[in-house]
């Protein structure tokens, strides 16, 4: 690896660090805006047109707020909670395939920071390393309140990570590789794996909700009983980062599962597109296929999260241990026999 | 026992079925109507740039009316401090005094007339008893401001704008 191969990559994670900052920002306004469409409400139009520059106002806002840390908080756990909870949500990007090698000038690019050949491994372990900013100010933070939301965070976390896991399982022995670009060539022109794994896929969302701490699954910050959840004590740009946290990691799944499920950069008729088009608009194309998938994704996230009312805390542990487990495990088994006998 | 009416429901409650035990069928109905209501018109109000109507009997700020030759109507009898609940009015009465005809209407007339806005309960009861129909509750609502002595209005604000100046 040259030098320039290392310019190259540096480039791409600023670009990629870049876009996922922007992403999440305009998250929150696409947030905003979208729960007031579905409340017949017109939502933030005061900034700018339309109001799009609302998320640069909130951000301003949180930078000039006072930071507060509790006197019996432990500070430097308070101030590691939200660091680690946005150094892991942005971390996830790397492993993730954002379209086909581009040829520009007769040099070739690659659109991935780093194909490892454990690329879902990579992606849950950094996943799982987010629950901690979550426990970690909530714990840090000395309030029955924060402590209860880490708590529930961390229990519905194991207990989703696990059934996400068997149902990645399945979708492993349809492809065979762990590596998400290998993954995602597998899925060339329309073969996504939704088609073949569509219990799969809706057992992968479900837990996708959960891992996110997402409506319905938004125990850890529910402000109806926890007041704040995990992030009551947190102020200033402190709870800007665990809000940012969450719409970055919002991004992350809607990336993977439009990987994993639905052809990330593929679309049908992309042979015929990239022959008239050529190595470099090609793949631009792909990529934008991509990010079009992975905001509908958001899309959804954020429609559901106006549709569904919370879930009780057992009911939560009941669909995830007894529904979900099981169901994962059952198609592992069918997955298994159609691969045999097929 | 036997119902007066014969609209009463029976309502039975079955278990749920596969399907709807499964959730998912529900989840993707609940999802459809938010949808629909994702494409419905705005209900909102643009409040500064865009004003409700108010209603045809809205009662709000209180004017005091000139005649038809731009003559203060008012003759300070007091009937309108008198019958309001709220003790929200006072009125200083004066004479009117030669080369005042153009002004005011009657011989007596009000030389300070106050309304403390913070007191009004807008009830009406002021119009109601007015018998020269020299005050009536037509204006908006009253405005926002900071200090509680802005919210007594005397007849600068009251007293109708003068007729084709």
């Amino acid at each position: 690896m040259g030098l320039a191969d290392i310019v190259i990559k540096l480039v791409l994670i600023v670009i990629i660090f870049l876009i996922s900052l922007v992403i999440a920002m305009y998250s929150t306004y696409a947030e905003r805006k979208i729960a007031a469409f579905f409340q017949d409400r017109i939502g933030p139009n005061r900034a700018g047109p339309w109001g799009i520059l609302q998320p640069l106002a909130d951000g301003g806002k949180m930078f000039l707020k006072e930071e507060i840390i509790p006197t019996n908080a432990s500070t430097f756990l308070f101030i590691a909670g939200p660091s680690l909870a946005i150094l892991t949500a942005c971390i996830g990007s790397a492993v993730i395939p954002w379209g086909q090698a581009v040829t520009m000038g007769g040099h070739t690019f690659d659109l991935q920071v780093t194909d490892i050949n454990v690329g879902i491994l990579y992606i849950f372990g950094v996943v799982s390393l987010g629950v901690y900013g979550v426990m970690i100010g909530g714990w840090a933070s000395n309030n029955k309140y924060s402590l209860l939301g880490a708590i529930r965070a961390a229990s519905q976390n194991i207990s989703y990570e696990i059934s996400m896991g068997l149902s990645i399982i399945a979708l492993l022995m349809v492809t065979g590789t762990l590596s998400l670009k290998e993954i995602a060539e597998h899925q060339h022109g329309w073969h996504w794996n939704v088609l073949y794994q569509p219990v799969g896929f809706i057992l992968f969302i479900v837990c996708a909700f959960a891992e996110t701490n997402r409506t319905p699954f938004d125990l850890p910050e529910c402000e109806t009983e926890l007041v704040g959840g995990y992030h009551t004590e947190y102020s200033s740009m402190k709870l800007g980062f665990y809000l940012f946290a969450e719409y970055i990691n919002m991004f992350i799944s809607s990336a993977v599962m439009a990987t994993l499920y639905w052809g990330g950069y593929n679309y049908p008729g992309m042979d015929w597109v990239l022959a008239h088009t050529g190595p470099t608009i090609g793949p631009l194309i792909g990529t934008a296929v991509l990010f079009a998938k992975i905001f509908l994704f958001i899309f959804f996230f954020m429609w559901v999260r106006w549709t569904i009312p919370r879930f009780r805390y057992d009911q939560l542990m009941d669909l995830g241990w007894k529904v979900l487990i099981p169901l994962a495990i059952a198609n592992i088994i069918v997955t298994g026999l159609w691969i045999t006998f097929f | 026992m036997e119902s007066l009416t014969n609209r009463k429901k029976v309502l039975e409650s079955k278990p749920l079925n596969f399907l709807e035990r499964a959730y998912l069928p529900a989840i993707a109905q609940g999802l459809a109507i938010t949808m629909k209501h994702f494409f419905k018109k705005p209900v909102t109000i643009s409040y500064p740039e865009e004003k409700r109507e108010y209603s045809e009997n809205f009662r709000g700020l209180h004017s005091l009316k000139r005649d038809e030759n731009g003559k203060e109507r008012c003759t300070a009898c007091g009937l309108c401090a008198l019958s309001c609940p709220a003790e929200a009015i006072t009125m200083i009465a004066a004479e009117r005094q030669k080369g005042e005809e153009h002004l005011y209407r009657e011989e007596k007339y009000a030389a300070v007339y106050e309304i403390n806005m913070l007191r009004c309960i807008f009830c009406g009861l002021c119009e109601e008893a007015c018998p020269k129909e020299a005050i009536y509750l037509d204006g908006p609502h009253v405005a926002s401001d900071y200090l509680r002595k802005d919210f007594i209005y005397g007849k600068d604000k009251l007293v109708e704008a003068p007729l084709n100046q």
